[in-house]
């Protein structure tokens, strides 16, 4: 049973479905241990977006005012997509990545621990 | 013949019992059809024990007596420009937050029971139904009408109802409702009467009033007092509820336990604004949210279900998460509403050094390890003139509609991730708990509206952030959002009690 309902069979219409969001796919970006930031943050991006842009724009745009930003050494994050590890390319798109609608990156930079080590 | 007095138990029998009939040509499932989908076994409607005797006409009475009364203190209250007599301007925005997303809750409460009280077959259900119906609409009235002096005077006030519909953190309480009324009437009953009105009621009510009576507030206080009876009514019927269909059939106790389980995560998830309007908005601290929970869920909670357990129900299945969560909700949720202040209808600030310690003795466990030094960050950051706002809109919870500002409990330095793929869809949430509801009825929380994701559709007034914020939500930006500190909220206070704001005190001494 998909939900309780008096209706038989009942199915909902999903408000978020990929279509809805006029070529564009919601990705989540958080970075973890970096709790100034309160919740990871969502984008709607197409998917054709590269890596590359991801990287340039959005997170910038969305983390550089903190004052770990600028220390980050980008060869040595690690990535997660939906939770598992993934080695992103520069140049590969979001959709050749795997990155599908409402997927969650997160990126893990070990060595920087936040403001005052409290991993905010 | 002269007509004979009726005594009470006579006059309470025909007032409620006897305005039942029996249902001579139409079937008895036609005209109750919300009574068995559920799965719920009723065998006996007469077994039900109206849990107060309280007929109409009395009702009427009593209501009306304390109306007179209420409405004589508002008017008292106003007169004696009570607005200025609060501890400080910051404790208003608790009243906003009340007005914008408790107070819509009991219109709510009122159609939900209006909805129940119609369709249980058993009289003397119904009956309690409609008095709690009426109840619920006097409370909204009488929340709105307290609350109506302040928004002469306070920004943030002016479109409660409106931005309950539209406003993303509005979503929350709304969501919560919608998710109560749109199921079975079962359901609404142990969501609402028992999960709600007697489990979790107290963290609600018991903070809004104490903290309105530590900071000056009489116009919320009365209308706190003058709705406890009435809430006392309700906690008798919740518990009445539970009995009633744990004694019915053995079939419905993993029912009523799965509801049990539901509602309590989504009223703690709920109750996370009352944690951070204890811990944060109260200049005269009553108790911490901390405190609060223990003598209210740990204590009173524990002995309830320890009462339960001989009908089979156990403690809510996260009711150990929840436990955990009182070292870091109220600082998370904090956190939350000063990162997204500027898309908010009522303000927030960083607490002063006073303030920050007495936190710190409160949560000696979590406060000085986890926060205090975010915030002591977000403070130099405002004193260099450079406020903390987040730039980017959040992720939310699927289920719950928060942002995604919870932790681990067993790691609070990490995020919280919770992901589920229904019909090849994924579905993020913020906990166990949301995850559980949503992968129990999925086909009803594919529909939910999530502020985040209807803004990037295009739904709430095109791509412009700005103006989704003052026309869709219509918030007065500058006025009603922003930090507290500049706003002229802060600038009227000072103005009325001849204070220097922050900024002017520290021209003088340069």
């Amino acid at each position: 049973m998909a939900v309780a309902a008096i209706t038989p069979d009942y199915t909902g219409e999903r408000l978020d479905r990929v279509e809805n969001f006029h070529g564009n796919i919601v990705v989540y970006v958080g970075w973890d241990r970096h709790l100034m930031f309160c919740s990871p943050v969502a984008f709607a991006t197409p998917p054709d977006t590269t890596f590359g842009k991801v990287l340039d724009e959005l997170i910038p745009g969305a983390f550089a005012q903190h004052p770990d930003f600028e220390k980050i050494d980008w060869d040595q994050v690690s990535w997660l997509l939906n939770g598992e590890a993934f080695t992103p390319d520069r140049a590969a798109t979001l959709e050749t990545l795997g990155v599908d609608h409402k997927s969650i990156i997160r990126l893990q930079t070990p060595g920087l621990e936040g403001i005052g080590g409290s991993h905010s | 013949m002269a007509a004979r007095k009726l005594n009470l138990k006579e006059r309470y029998s025909l007032l409620t019992r006897d305005l039942d009939w029996e249902y001579s040509y139409r079937d008895k499932k036609e005209i109750f059809p919300y009574e068995e989908f559920e799965g719920i076994k009723i065998t006996d409607w007469s077994k039900w024990e109206d849990p107060f005797r309280l007929t109409m006409d009395a009702y009427w009475k009593y209501q009306a007596e304390k109306e007179k009364k209420l409405y004589a203190i508002f008017d008292a209250f106003a007169q004696n420009n009570g607005q200025q007599n609060v501890t400080d301007a910051r404790y208003i925005n608790a009243i906003k937050v009340f007005l914008t997303g408790v107070s819509p809750l009991e219109y709510q409460a009122y159609s939900g029971y209006a909805h129940v009280g119609r369709q249980f077959s058993g009289v003397g259900a119904r009956t309690a139904c409609q008095m709690q119906s009426i109840d619920e609409l006097r409370h909204v009235q009488t929340q709105v009408h307290a609350m109506s002096h302040y928004n002469k005077f306070f920004d943030g006030f002016q479109d409660f109802p409106h931005m309950h519909d539209r406003v993303w953190y509005l979503s929350v309480p709304k969501s919560f409702f919608d998710d109560a009324r749109s199921a079975g009437p079962f359901e609404f009953m142990v969501a609402i009467s028992f999960s709600f009105e007697y489990v979790l009621t107290n963290l609600l009510f018991v903070p809004f009033m104490s903290g309105a009576a530590y900071n000056g507030d009489m116009a919320t206080v009365t209308f706190g007092f003058s709705a406890q009876s009435d809430e006392a009514r309700h906690m008798t019927l919740g518990l009445e509820v539970i009995k009633f269909l744990l004694e019915q059939h053995p079939d419905n106790v993993p029912i009523v336990q799965r509801w049990i389980d539901k509602w309590f995560w989504r009223g703690t998830r709920l109750l996370a604004i009352v944690a951070m309007m204890m811990d944060y908005m109260l200049p005269n601290r009553v108790m911490s949210w901390k405190e609060a929970w223990e003598v209210y869920f740990e204590e009173a909670g524990g002995a309830l279900f320890k009462d339960l357990a001989r009908y089979g129900i156990e403690m809510p299945k996260y009711a150990a998460t929840a436990i955990a969560e009182k070292e870091h909700i109220s600082h998370q949720v904090w956190s939350i509403f000063y990162n997204y202040t500027h898309a908010a209808a009522f303000h927030t600030w960083m607490p002063d050094e006073k303030e920050m310690d007495w936190l710190s003795e409160k949560y000696p466990n979590s406060f000085d390890k986890h926060y205090r030094k975010r915030f002591e960050h977000w403070r130099e950051m405002e004193r260099a003139g450079e406020r903390f706002y987040n730039p980017t809109l959040p992720m939310l919870c699927n289920t719950c509609q928060i942002p995604m500002g919870f932790t681990e409990m067993d790691d609070p330095t990490l995020t919280a991730y919770r992901q589920s793929v229904h019909k090849g869809e994924r579905y993020n949430f913020c906990s166990d708990g949301c995850k559980d509801i949503f992968d129990h009825e999925p086909e009803k929380y594919v529909q939910s509206w999530l502020p985040v994701h209807q803004i990037y559709q295009g739904n709430c007034g095109g791509a412009d952030i700005e103006k989704v914020l003052s026309e869709y939500y219509r918030i007065n930006m500058g006025k009603d959002n922003m930090d507290f500190h500049g706003s002229p909220d802060e600038a009227r206070w000072n103005e009325w009690h001849n204070l220097q704001s922050a900024e002017e005190r520290l021209k003088k001494a340069g």
